[in-house]
């Protein structure tokens, strides 16, 4: 049986993009004709600027070659015009006469500039800026002639100046509005900017009228009248006054459009097997002139033409960001405020800074940064998750970056660093590296970054940094997602919440049957994928759902942690720190018959024995369990260590029984699994010893009971722990910390800390349903004891459930 | 002419997952079982540096390495893109549910 036939008209960034979207899920689905009225395969046309800038070369930002087609089995038509739709015969007839039928049509014609319709505008030497022959022809004409006018003061027709003085024109910029980029920027800012690209030496005339373009001696556009009468002159006229969606095509074959092809969440027009993405497009009534939103459609339409039918499309917020080398500026959302809403604004001239963030029922909904746009992702971030910001209200002018992660030289905004600047500290990459690659290869997605240039895949502390450096690099077309909506990995598009939820109100209890119900794209998950869900389905249904050895860490499946050599080290617990003679004699006795190479204590308090060989482990856990120890959980997304201090057991300014506290939380605790690993401390006064203000929950001993604080983190980003909530008994203590760490268990996302749950969902929600609520605190807590009632040692475990054979190695004999 | 020898039964690797086969000489070998059993045995050494590859997470005809994640594909020993290195494999075959490794 011969396959589908998939015709899509128009080889633009949006059309390619929806192609790519549908062979990632399905490759061999349709025979693909594609028709592209020019020349060129996909190339980025954003990065137009840049070549016209002298920064790029063409051949620089061509995205897919011509052997991406042949490998994909395309039939590409290049410089080819289709003028006609027949939508009886489902074909499509090209310019030159080809003929191709279709089973599913994709429109994806993208826009045209709008020629103001004034005399002259059909000279020669006038032109629009969209594609590589009016780049071509704008880099021409700066060779030969000096006067250019561009009229438009928006983002394109501002690019376009900028590129035209670089190669040496005399540029005015001419303009209808009252200020700059009045569509991005509010008045102050485009003042400043227009002062700014002034100092650069480009010209301005604000509210002026064309009235005509006049044609020299040779036929050429030589000068512009503007109705007041002024002229000057002109030989090279770029129309950059917005765009039309070009929707000939689609209107002359009877398609429904009004302002764009009308399409529906789904992105199909009125006739059904028809569809269209990309500028052309008017959704909901609105048409879309940035990438952003045109791949978020690319991914749905792709999803839809694959027939899964999962996904809808519902419309954008969009940023925007100039794109001239040396001025940051950055705009979003609803930017110029209105009824209902605050604005906060700080107002720089002399230091050329001002920023406005524009605040509704406290949330973000718009914001204009001029000067320093470093933290625009992180305020897009907060608009898209419609973030409740009253908590950090005070502060959110000054940016996300109070403190720096470690690992980067305490730098936390990516435009202040230098090319050869280290971004990625575990991998060593650094920014220029980055920045080639975003330009070289064509990247949009964080996910996209890691792969081909590593950072940020390690440790993942520069995800920021990398992702702002996507966002200054790419401009407008740096897609932030929600974060609940943000894929968990490559297998597939739904998210941590989406698998979560599912998984719970399916009731699903095996790998095979979420990968199933959610129609995962690979038949058994990946490395990132397969721990999440089994952490998933092992806490949402604790007795139930069956632990996976195949799909953990091999920390975690062999109860050890992997060192570079490949040997194992090994961690008894140490209740609360605390040991015996005995139970250091047997540590002694263990480490001598096995060899232990380094014996070393921890920052946790108590003892790893490093190098132990894989098939010793077994060996040696069998002794260690006889002296009566059990595994520390020092390799597991698990509790670790409850760290305490002497307290008043000895000390003489004590308060309470620290060390008692905390052996009694840490049994309590003990073989809990969790989205991360889960640190505590108690100390016994405010002193507070054992550094209970970095931990996941810390108590701090006072007089009258104890102070519990939680979300603290202590490792790549030091975070202090929030005030939670005060109490006076034991019990209390290990109620409100055992219900808040199953609420964690249960709505925290896999390899999320506390501290990114807490600020993710915020403290507020978190106290209202443990501190304010004490029936659900309850419950709360008595699921946690229900999912640890029958905690056992790994090792115990292992030996009766099966026969150890992942640690005995097979002997060939030679 | 390849030397079969026996290794073990079929179900001694867990679906999944792998054992480690010890040479007297040339280093550990690593054997692989699919969820579709389909077996395969590659040099236990990461072309990236040397990681135990028995000890990571297979899926699908890959298994990413413990220590820093590389992907590497068992049918051919390659590294999965963008990474690039190559890692030695070996002959196998499951008869009557036993496997045999050539060397
Ligand atoms: C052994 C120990 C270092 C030491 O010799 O002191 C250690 C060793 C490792 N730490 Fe740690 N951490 C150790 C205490 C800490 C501490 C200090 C503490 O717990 O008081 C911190 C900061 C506190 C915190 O976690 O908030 C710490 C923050 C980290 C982090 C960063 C976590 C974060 O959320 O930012 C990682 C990376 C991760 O977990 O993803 C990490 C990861 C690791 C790993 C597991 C790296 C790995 O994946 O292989 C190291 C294992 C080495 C090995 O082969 O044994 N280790 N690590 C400490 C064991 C404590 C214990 O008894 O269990
Ligand atoms: C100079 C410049 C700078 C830009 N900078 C940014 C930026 O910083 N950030 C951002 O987000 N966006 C930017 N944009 C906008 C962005 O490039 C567009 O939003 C995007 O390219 C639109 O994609 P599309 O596929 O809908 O249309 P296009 O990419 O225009 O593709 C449509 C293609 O269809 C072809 N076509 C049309 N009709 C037919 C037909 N009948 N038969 C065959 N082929 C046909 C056209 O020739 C064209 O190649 C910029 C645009 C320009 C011009
Ligand atoms: S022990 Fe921790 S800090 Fe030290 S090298 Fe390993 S991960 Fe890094
Ligand atoms: S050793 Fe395998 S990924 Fe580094």
């Amino acid at each position: 049986m011969s396959k589908p036939k998939l015709v899509m008209v128009g080889n633009g960034m949006a059309g390619v993009r929806t192609l790519e979207e549908l062979f990632k899920i399905a490759p061999d689905m349709y025979d693909v004709t594609v028709f592209g009225a020019e020349p060129h395969p996909n190339y980025n046309r954003i990065l137009l600027s840049p070549v016209l800038a002298g920064e790029m070369k063409v051949q620089d930002i061509i995205l897919n070659d011509h052997d991406w087609y042949r490998d994909n089995k395309v039939n590409l038509h290049l410089g080819k015009k289709v003028v006609k739709i027949d939508r009886v015969k489902r074909q499509v007839i090209s310019e030159d006469g080809s003929v191709e039928s279709y089973d599913r049509l994709l429109m994806a014609t993208g826009s045209t500039p709008f020629m103001l319709p004034i005399p002259g505008n059909n000279l020669e030497g006038v032109i629009g800026y969209r594609d590589i022959a009016d780049t071509d022809a704008m880099i021409e004409a700066a060779k030969h002639y000096q006067h250019a006018v561009v009229i438009g003061g928006g983002l394109l027709g501002l690019e376009a100046a900028n590129g035209l003085k670089l190669r040496g024109m005399d540029v005015t910029v001419v303009h209808l509005g009252p200020w700059l980029l009045e569509r991005q920027l509010d008045e102050v800012a485009g003042k400043m900017l227009q002062k700014s690209l002034e100092d650069r030496g480009l010209k301005f005339l604000l509210e002026k009228h064309t009235e005509m373009l006049i044609a020299g001696e040779s036929g050429r556009v030589a000068a512009i009248r503007f109705k007041d009468g002024m002229q000057i002159p002109a030989e090279l006229v770029v129309m950059a006054a917005g765009i039309r969606p070009n929707t000939a095509l689609a209107e002359a074959s009877g398609i429904y459009c009004n302002r764009g092809i009308v399409v529906n969440d789904t992105l199909q027009t009125f006739d059904p097997k028809v569809y269209a993405v990309g500028e052309c497009v008017a959704h909901r009534g609105i048409a879309y002139g940035l990438v952003a939103p045109l791949f978020e459609q690319a991914k749905v339409a792709a999803n839809h033409l694959a027939n899964y039918g999962i996904g809808r499309y519902t419309g954008s917020v969009t940023s925007t960001k100039l794109k001239v080398t040396g001025i940051d500026l950055f705009s979003a959302g609803d930017y110029m405020g209105g009824k209902g809403t605050e604005e906060i604004v700080l107002n720089d001239p002399a230091g050329g800074v001002y920023k406005k963030l524009v605040v509704k029922d406290n949330k973000l909904v718009g914001g204009v940064l001029y000067g320093d746009t470093s933290d625009g992702p992180w305020y897009f971030q907060l608009l898209k998750d419609a973030k409740d910001i009253h908590e950090i209200r005070d502060t959110l002018l000054f940016g996300q970056s109070m403190v720096g992660d470690v690992g980067h030289q305490g730098q936390s905004s990516a435009a202040a660093m230098s090319d050869d600047a280290e971004v990625c500290g575990c991998n060593g990459v650094k920014k220029g590296t980055i920045v080639r690659a975003i330009k070289e290869k064509g990247l949009f997605t964080l996910d996209e970054v890691k792969k081909h240039t590593k950072a940020a895949s390690s440790c993942g502390s520069c995800s920021g940094l990398c992702e702002q450096i996507l966002a200054s690099t790419l401009g407008g077309a740096y897609q932030a997602t929600a974060s609940d909506k943000k894929p968990l990995c490559g297998c597939t598009d739904y998210s941590h919440k989406d698998v979560r939820e599912t998984i719970r109100s399916r009731h699903l209890i095996t790998k095979e049957s979420v990968f199933e119900a959610m129609e995962w794209k690979t038949p058994n998950g990946c490395d990132k994928c397969r721990p999440a869900v089994n952490y998933y389905l092992i806490s949402t249904f604790p007795h139930e759902a069956k632990d996976d050895p195949q799909s953990r860490f091999i920390n975690e499946r062999a109860h050890a942690n992997i060192q570079k050599d490949g040997t194992y080290s090994v961690v008894p617990r140490m209740w609360g720190g605390l040991t015996t003679p005995a139970e250091l004699r047997a540590i002694a006795d263990a480490a001598e018959k096995y060899n232990v190479p380094t014996v070393k204590v921890t920052g946790g308090q108590r003892i790893d024995l490093l190098g132990v060989k894989k098939d010793d482990l077994p060996k040696m856990w069998a002794d260690l369990n006889a002296a009566g120890m059990v595994s520390g959980h020092a390799y597991g997304k698990s509790i670790r260590t409850v760290k305490t201090c002497v307290g008043a057991e000895h000390c003489r300014f004590g308060t309470q029984l620290a060390m008692s506290m905390g052996v009694k939380l840490e049994k309590m605790l003990f073989d809990m699994y969790a989205p991360h690993k889960v640190k505590l401390a108690v100390s016994g006064c405010p002193r507070n010893c054992a550094e209970a203000g970095i931990k996941d929950v810390g108590v701090i001993g006072v007089d009258s009971g104890y102070e519990i604080y939680i979300g603290g983190n202590g490792g790549i980003k030091t975070e202090v722990a929030q005030f939670f909530c005060k109490v006076t008994t034991d019990e209390e203590v290990m109620e409100y910390s055992g219900a808040f760490l199953q609420l964690y268990r249960e709505e925290g996302w896999y390899l999320e800390r506390t501290c990114h749950y807490l600020e993710r969902v915020g403290l507020e929600h978190i106290k209202g349903k443990i501190v304010e609520d004490a029936e659900g605190r309850k419950a709360y807590y008595n699921r946690l004891l229900d999912s640890l009632k029958n905690a056992k040692d790994p090792w115990e475990t292992s030996r009766e459930e099966k026969p150890i054979k992942q640690f005995i190695p097979i002997r060939l004999e030679a | 002419m390849s030397n079969w020898k026996l290794i073990c039964p079929l179900e001694d690797i867990p679906q999944l997952g792998s054992r480690v086969v010890q040479q007297a000489a040339g280093g550990d070998i690593a054997i692989f079982r699919t969820s579709e059993d389909d077996v395969f045995a590659l040099h236990d050494k990461c072309p990236h540096k040397g990681g135990p590859l028995s000890q990571g997470i297979v899926h699908g005809k890959r298994v990413t390495c413990p220590l820093h994640g590389w992907n590497i594909q068992l049918e051919s020993g390659e590294a999965v893109a963008p990474d690039v290195g190559h890692c030695g494999k070996f002959e196998v075959k499951v008869e009557g549910g036993k496997v045999y490794l050539a060397v």
